[in-house]
C-alpha cells in the first residue's frame, strides 16, 4: 500500500495567482512516522571497496552484461563516477584531508527520501513512495518528462537516452520485491563481505549509528548523514572525515519540495483562489460592459 | 465602423521570399522532429543525466507559453475591462496564443521521453497534485480547448452556410455546415464563460512556469531562485503579452501591406512600461530581500546573463517605451522596444531553465545539438507559415491595403507589378 500522508489533490479548474501564497503557509500535513521505514545504514569505515555491491546490484537489477571479474578491477576509483542506467550504485574514492594516504570509498545510490523531491515532482505519479520506505518507479505510468532528475537533490535517477522507444528512469530500488515479498536482505547488503551495510528501520540504525559513534572515540566525526539531510532519508552513512570531503551533497534539514508544494497548494486551497479571481473578473466584465456599451463607437477616434 | 475595420481574409500570395526560406526551414525542423521521434534523445540531443532539460523545455515549452500570453492580456483589456478600440487585435492575438500553444504542445511532445504516454496526466488515476508540472499540464490543456472554443466563432463566420467540401468529403458537408451553425448560435451567448476562464486558466499556468525550478533549491542560481518566482513569471508573462502583440501586428501590416494599425498600438505602448515597471520593482525589492545583489558582482556568466536580462530586456524598453516619439513610430515600436522585450522575457526564461541551472556533478557544460536547433527553428518558422495561411483564409485582421498610386502605364505591362497594383 502507498503511502499518501498528503490530501489527494483536490482538481480545479480555476485558481489565482501567487498572491495568495503568503497566506498559504504549511498545509495542515500531520508530520510522518519515518522511524519505521526500511533503511540502510552504511558505514564507510568498515567499507574495504571490494565492489561486491555493484557487483550484486549489477546481477540483480541492470545485468548490464559485464563480467563479474570486471567488477575486481580497482581502477575505476581512479575516476569519479555517478549512478547511471547501467549502474544502480558506484563505488567512489575520497580521502583524508589530514592525511591524504588515509583513503575511504563510499557507496552511492538513491537515497530514498523520506519527502522524495522526485516524487513530489512526477507529473503521474510514476515514483512512489511506498508505506515501507522505498521510493519506486513504474514506467508504464512515466511519460519521459525527466522532472524528477531536476528535482532529486542527489542527482540520482538516470536516464535510458539511447533507447528510443521506450526508456526509463532508471535508480535503485532498494530492492523492493525482495525486502518486501521474500523477506531477503537487499542484493548489495546480503552481498557485503564486510557488513559495512547494515539493513534495519531506520530507528534501529539511527541508534546503532550514533552508538557506532560513541563507542569508537576518534573514529567518526558525529554526524550521521541522512539523519535529517533533505527531511532526512532512509539511506544513512558514517564517514571518518566531514562529509563536505566525500561524494555526498552539503544539504540543510529543509525538506526539498516543501516551497513548490506550499505554493502548489496555496494556490488551490479549496478552488477558493480561482473562483474568486473567476468572480472578480466576472464582475468586471460586467460593471465595464454597461459603461461601454453604447458611446464606445462615437469616442474612439477611428479614422 | 466602416467595412474596412471589419476583420477580413487578406487576400495576397502565400509565397514570398521569406515565406520560403521559412518552408525550407520548416521542413528541416520536420525531418529532425521524425527522426528524434525514431532515433531516440540520445542520438539527436546533447541531453543527458546531467543536464535533463534543454532548450526544447527552455525555449520550445517555457518561452512559447510566455509569448502566447498576449492572448489571454487583450481578452482581458478589450473583452473584460471593455476597452472598445483594443478589438482589432483580440483576434490576431486570439490566433497567436491558439497557435503558440499548439506548437508548445508539438514541441514537449519531442522532449518527452515516453511522447506516446501523453495523455496519461488526464487520467484521473495518474493525478499526483503534488506536481507543478501536473498542474501545468493540466492548465494548459484545458487553456487550449479554450482557446479552440473562443476561436471557432471566427470558423463559423467565414465559412457558415458555404462548406461546400469536394469530392468524396462531400457527405461531411451537412455535418460540419449543422456543427457551425450551431456553434455560431449557442457560443455567442457563452462566449463570455470562456473569456474569462482563459484570463484565469493563464494566470494560474503563467506562474506555475515559475514555480517548476524551485523543486531544485540546490542547482538553481540564487539571482533566480525566489518564492515569488511564481509572481515574477506571470507579471513578465502579462507585460510581453502587449508587446507580442504589437510586434506581431506591426509584421504583419508590414508582410501584407496593410496600413499600421498604429494609434490603436501606441497607446496600447503606453501599458508598457507601467508593467514592466512593476515587475522591474518587485525584482528588485525580491533581491534586495534575500541580500542577493553580491552574486551581480561574482562575474560568473549567471551574473552576467542577469544584467543582460534586466538591462537589456527591461530597463532599456522601459526608457524607450516613456518616450512618445518611439511609441508613435512604427519602427521605434517595433524594434527598439517590443522586440527588445519580447527577447528580454525569452532570456529570462532560457536563464531560469538553462543558464541558473548547475548539476552537481557537471560533467561538462549542455550546448543544444544541431537536431535541437533544428526543430526549435523549424516549429518557430512552422508557426509563422501556419499564422500566414489562416489569416489569409479567416477573418482575423482588420486592415486596408496600403493606398498604391497608379503607376506609370510603361511599368505597369510586367505582371509582378501588374499584381502590386492591382
Ligand atoms: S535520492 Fe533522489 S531519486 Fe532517490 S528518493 Fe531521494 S529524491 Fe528520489
Ligand atoms: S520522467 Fe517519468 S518518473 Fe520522472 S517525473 Fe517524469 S513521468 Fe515521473
Ligand atoms: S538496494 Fe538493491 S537496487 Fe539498491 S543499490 Fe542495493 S542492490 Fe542495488
Amino acid at each position: 500500500m502507498a503511502i499518501n500522508r498528503r490530501d489527494f489533490f483536490k482538481l480545479a479548474a480555476a485558481g489565482t495567482t501567487t498572491l495568495a501564497v503568503g497566506s498559504a503557509a504549511a498545509d495542515d500535513i500531520p508530520p510522518t512516522d519515518c522511524s519505521e521505514y526500511y533503511g540502510v545504514l552504511v558505514d564507510t569505515v568498515v567499507c574495504i571497496g571490494c565492489r561486491k555491491c555493484e557487483l550484486a546490484c549489477d546481477q540483480e537489477h541492470t545485468k548490464s552484461g559485464r563480467r563479474p571479474e570486471s567488477f575486481d578491477d580497482k581502477s575505476v576509483f581512479d575516476r569519479h563516477r555517478r549512478p547511471d542506467k547501467d549502474a544502480f550504485t558506484v563505488l567512489n574514492r575520497f580521502e583524508d584531508p589530514d592525511n591524504p594516504s588515509k583513503k575511504y570509498t563510499m557507496k552511492v545510490q538513491c537515497m530514498h527520501c523520506n519527502e522524495p523531491a522526485c516524487v513530489s515532482a512526477c507529473i503521474v505519479g510514476a515514483l512512489r513512495k511506498t508505506s515501507t520506505g522505498p521510493v519506486v518507479y513504474d514506467a508504464w505510468k512515466c511519460i519521459g518528462c525527466r522532472y524528477c532528475m531536476v528535482a532529486c537533490p542527489f542527482q540520482i535517477p538516470a536516464y535510458e537516452y539511447d533507447n528510443a522507444l521506450d526508456p526509463r528512469v532508471r535508480k535503485c530500488t532498494f530492492c523492493f520485491e525482495r525486502i518486501t515479498e521474500d523477506h531477503e536482505l537487499p542484493a548489495c547488503v546480503a552481498i557485503c563481505p564486510n557488513e559495512a551495510l547494515t539493513f534495519g528501520t531506520r530507528q534501529q540504525l539511527l541508534d546503532i549509528a550514533h552508538y557506532r559513534i560513541k563507542s569508537n572515540p576518534g573514529v567518526y566525526v558525529d554526524h550521521v548523514y541522512g539523519e535529517t539531510e533533505a527531511g532526512g532519508t532512509s539511506w544513512l552513512y558514517l564517514a571518518p572525515v566531514d562529509f563536505k570531503h566525500t561524494e555526498l551533497p552539503v544539504l540543510k534539514a529543509d525538506v526539498i519540495p516543501s516551497l513548490t508544494e506550499t505554493i502548489q497548494h496555496g494556490i488551490f486551497k479549496s478552488f477558493l483562489p480561482p473562483i474568486a479571481l473567476y468572480g472578480l473578473l466576472g464582475l468586471v466584465m460586467h460593471a465595464t460592459r454597461e459603461r461601454d456599451a453604447a458611446p464606445s463607437d462615437a469616442e474612439v477616434p477611428h479614422e | 465602423m466602416n467595412n474596412h475595420e471589419r476583420p477580413h481574409p487578406i487576400h495576397t500570395r502565400f509565397f514570398t521570399r521569406g515565406t520560403i526560406v521559412l518552408t525550407v526551414l520548416a521542413a528541416l525542423g520536420a525531418l529532425a522532429y521524425v527522426y528524434r521521434l525514431i532515433a531516440g534523445l540520445q542520438a539527436t540531443t546533447n541531453l543527458n543525466d546531467q543536464y535533463p532539460w534543454g532548450i526544447w523545455i527552455a525555449i520550445d515549452v517555457a518561452t512559447g507559453v510566455a509569448l502566447a500570453a498576449g492572448g489571454f492580456t487583450t481578452a482581458a483589456l478589450a473583452d473584460i475591462f471593455h476597452k472598445e478600440r483594443y478589438h482589432v487585435i483580440v483576434r490576431p492575438a486570439l490566433l497567436t496564443a491558439m497557435l503558440g500553444y499548439t506548437f508548445v504542445v508539438i514541441g514537449l511532445l519531442a522532449d518527452l521521453g515516453r511522447y506516446y504516454n501523453v495523455w496519461h496526466p488526464m487520467l484521473p488515476s495518474m493525478w499526483q497534485g503534488d506536481s507543478v508540472l501536473f498542474e501545468v499540464g493540466i492548465c494548459v490543456m484545458i487553456y487550449l480547448t479554450v482557446l479552440y472554443i473562443e476561436f471557432l466563432p471566427i470558423v463559423a463566420e467565414r465559412f457558415k452556410g458555404q462548406v461546400n467540401l469536394p469530392g468524396p468529403l462531400r457527405h461531411l458537408n451537412g455535418l460540419i455546415e449543422s456543427f457551425l451553425s450551431v456553434a455560431d448560435r449557442t457560443l455567442g451567448r457563452f462566449i463570455s464563460v470562456f473569456i474569462i476562464a482563459g484570463v484565469v486558466l493563464s494566470c494560474l499556468h503563467q506562474s506555475s512556469l515559475g514555480t517548476l525550478m524551485l523543486i531544485a533549491p540546490t542547482k538553481i542560481h540564487p539571482l533566480w531562485y525566489t518564492s515569488i518566482s511564481p509572481l515574477l513569471f506571470l507579471l513578465s508573462a502579462i507585460a510581453v503579452g502587449f508587446p507580442m502583440v504589437i510586434f506581431e501586428s506591426l509584421l504583419a501590416s508590414k508582410s501584407f501591406k496593410l496600413k499600421p494599425e498604429t494609434p490603436v498600438l501606441s497607446s496600447l505602448a503606453r501599458y508598457v512600461p507601467v508593467l514592466l515597471g512593476v515587475y522591474l520593482a518587485i525584482k528588485l525589492v525580491d533581491l534586495t530581500n534575500r541580500d542577493a545583489w553580491p552574486y551581480l558582482w561574482e562575474g560568473s556568466v549567471q551574473s552576467v546573463m542577469w544584467m543582460i536580462e534586466i538591462g537589456g530586456g527591461i530597463v532599456l524598453p522601459i526608457i524607450l517605451l516613456l518616450q512618445e516619439k518611439v511609441r508613435r513610430s512604427v519602427t521605434g515600436l517595433l524594434t527598439a522596444a517590443t522586440l527588445v522585450i519580447v527577447l528580454g522575457v525569452a532570456l529570462n526564461r532560457i536563464n531560469v531553465f538553462l543558464v541558473a541551472y548547475t548539476p552537481l556533478y557537471p560533467t561538462g557544460p549542455y550546448f543544444p545539438s544541431v537536431f535541437e536547433i533544428m526543430v526549435t527553428v523549424g516549429l518557430i518558422s512552422a508557426l509563422v507559415l501556419v499564422y500566414r495561411f489562416l489569416v489569409m483564409h479567416l477573418p482575423i485582421i482588420a486592415g486596408e491595403k496600403v493606398p498604391t498610386y497608379t503607376l506609370p502605364i510603361e511599368v505597369r505591362r510586367t505582371p509582378s507589378n501588374l499584381e502590386q497594383v492591382q
